[in-house]
């Protein structure tokens, strides 16, 4: 399991290939990897978006997602999971977030994958302010529902 | 017995506090509660603020101890 806050730019099918390489111990043992990548859009709120800095909260980030990893492998056989996170000035198309996670079956990928990324989303600190195309600067202030009702 | 708590402040909350961190030495503290209206007597605690004491989260009603990290910020907003 491996968690990183990256102050730079994050390139997450490098981070993904590197890691799975070196994770020797699941090799052959996994049968589904579960891939989030979050991106940048230059829109939000119905206004363009030229730019964003993330805020952190260093050492409470890494704990809590060290937290809601575990939470994860307590509901589901996961093998390995990765967790990289953007901090800093970011632009719209760079990666913000990747979440992978190896399990045997793919059920339990998905789900595990979708835990760490909704419970991230809502306990990890992080702060988006971004700064639109006119100018102005502002803080987001809530999270889009992940969860469509269907 | 005096305390010493560490207190920090994120995001658009440091912004409105117009400071990331305070070092309070203070008998009396007892709550997360009391740590905040001791460090911003004249600014009531917003409606929607979290806090973390030694970087896990808490109710405002927790107890503090002498050498505690305790940080407000708003709602997060990653990924």
């Amino acid at each position: 399991m491996a968690i990183k806050v990256c102050p730079a730019a994050l390139d997450p099918w490098h981070e993904l290939q590197a890691y799975q390489n070196s994770a020797k111990d699941m090799a052959g043992k996994f049968g589904a990897t579960s891939i989030f990548i979050g991106t940048m859009r230059d829109f939000n709120e119905g206004d363009d978006v030229k730019g964003m800095t993330l805020e952190h909260y260093p050492g409470m980030t890494e704990k809590q997602l060290e937290k809601i990893v575990a939470e994860a492998q307590q509901l589901w056989p996961v093998l390995d999971v990765l967790v990289v996170h953007r901090v800093g000035n970011i632009l719209p198309n760079e990666p913000i977030v990747l979440v992978a996670v190896w399990t045997s079956h793919r059920g339990d990928a998905f789900d595990a994958s979708r835990y760490i990324m909704e419970a991230l989303k809502s306990k990890a600190p992080f702060w988006k302010k971004e700064l639109l195309k006119s100018q102005d600067e502002r803080w987001v202030v809530k999270n889009t529902d992940g969860y469509k009702q269907l | 017995m005096t305390m010493s708590i560490k207190v920090r402040y994120f995001a658009s909350l440091k912004e409105s506090v117009g400071r990331s961190e305070d070092d309070l030495e203070f008998a009396g503290l007892s709550t997360v509660s009391d740590v905040w209206h001791c460090a911003n007597p004249k600014q009531a605690l917003p409606d929607n603020v979290l806090a973390a004491v030694n970087m896990d989260y808490v109710e405002l009603s927790h107890k503090v101890n002498d050498g505690d990290e305790v940080a407000f910020f708003p709602p997060v907003t990653g990924g």
